[in-house]
């Protein structure tokens, strides 16, 4: 028993090792994450497995900026996390197309919406989303190959009046 | 002074630097994996939360697991991001549930009326324990549960109070 330890435990030693940095590294810095679903459809599609890169560092300053896409746990059900685009910040003035109405976003709020806005279920439906949600920002397509690449911001044109700097 | 130097050379000063350095990293990851995913040390202030936790000089600690696995339950202690501003973190007792009907005071010390809502789905509705000096859900209304990220699970200092914060109901 004690030479079957003598064996193992460099193994046992380096998993252990590994896994702390490896945690730590997807906890603090970054980490890579499969998308699915057809909401965000140009940049992300369904058919395929998508993999993101998800930055997340310095989320604790909440220097968001308008147009990023932002991955967020979702306000009904805390297991599953959504991906998005952050359109509104606090203090924002925003026109909902659907209900015809202009609404502010509450402070400490932002608002999200999928790029793909007919089958995307997102702030149209649960309204303003807390800031606190957000877990990270994509920036980075890495997997199929031949997307890989910078996520732009975008914005949707005239729906949106930005108040101040978050 | 020579003999001195020379000796200092000899030290494998690279299999030092580079022994501390993997040390370090490992301790690190060590300290932000307890930190971030099993408990937590915080130092809660304010006076909302009177008489369980003190307006000051409490040490408590927040158990991550129970937070992250769902197992937070109407009574108990959490600690979760404030919803109206993102830096603040607070710390209130859960009254209620998704689908659990609670019933508070609107305005209590000033008058008796009092209001029923229903929790939605994926929320829980947070209250401190001194009603008169606390702002939570009756304000903000129902939290999403996402935001908890940690159950107060006992009281380190002062010594005189160590033990658990239970659930009190």
């Amino acid at each position: 028993m004690a030479r079957v330890w003598a064996a193992l435990r460099p193994y046992v030693k380096h998993s252990i090792g590994g896994t702390l940095v490896g945690l730590t590294l997807s906890d603090r810095y970054f980490c890579v994450s499969a998308v699915h679903g057809s909401s965000m459809h140009p940049t992300f599609e369904d058919r395929t497995g998508e993999y993101a890169l998800v930055q997340r560092s310095g989320l604790a300053r909440y220097d968001f900026s308008r147009g990023e896409v932002v991955t967020f746990v979702s306000p009904v059900d805390h297991r599953s996390t959504l991906v998005k685009r952050l359109i509104g910040l606090p203090g924002d003035w925003i026109s909902v197309p659907e209900t015809a109405e202009i609404r502010k976003i509450p402070e400490g709020h932002c608002w999200v919406e999928g790029d793909n806005g007919s089958v995307s279920w997102d702030s149209r439906c649960y309204g303003p989303v807390p800031l606190g949600l957000v877990q990270g920002r994509v920036t980075h397509v890495v997997w199929p190959p031949h997307k890989i690449g910078r996520v732009d911001k975008r914005m949707p044109e005239g729906r949106v009046m930005p108040q101040r700097h978050f | 002074m020579s003999r001195f130097l020379r000796r200092l050379a000899g030290v494998r000063w690279r299999a030092i630097a580079a022994g501390g350095l993997s040390r370090g990293v490992l301790v690190f990851c060590g300290v932000s994996f307890m930190n971030e995913r099993v408990a937590s040390l915080t130092c809660p202030r304010g006076p909302s939360m009177l008489p369980a936790i003190n307006i000051m000089g409490d040490l408590v600690v927040a158990d991550k697991v129970s937070a992250r696995c769902g197992w937070v339950a109407s009574g108990d202690v959490v600690q979760f991001v404030s919803p109206e501003d993102p830096r603040k973190t607070v710390m209130k007792r859960v009254l209620g549930m998704e689908g659990d009907a609670v019933t508070y005071l609107v305005d209590p010390g000033n008058s008796d009326a009092s209001k029923t809502v229903v929790v939605p789905k994926g929320h829980i509705w947070v209250q401190g324990d001194n009603i008169y000096a606390s702002r939570d859900s009756r304000q903000f209304g129902p939290v999403p549960y996402g935001l908890v990220n940690g159950r107060i699970c006992c009281r380190i200092l002062p010594l005189k109070g160590f033990g658990l914060i239970g659930s009190k109901e």
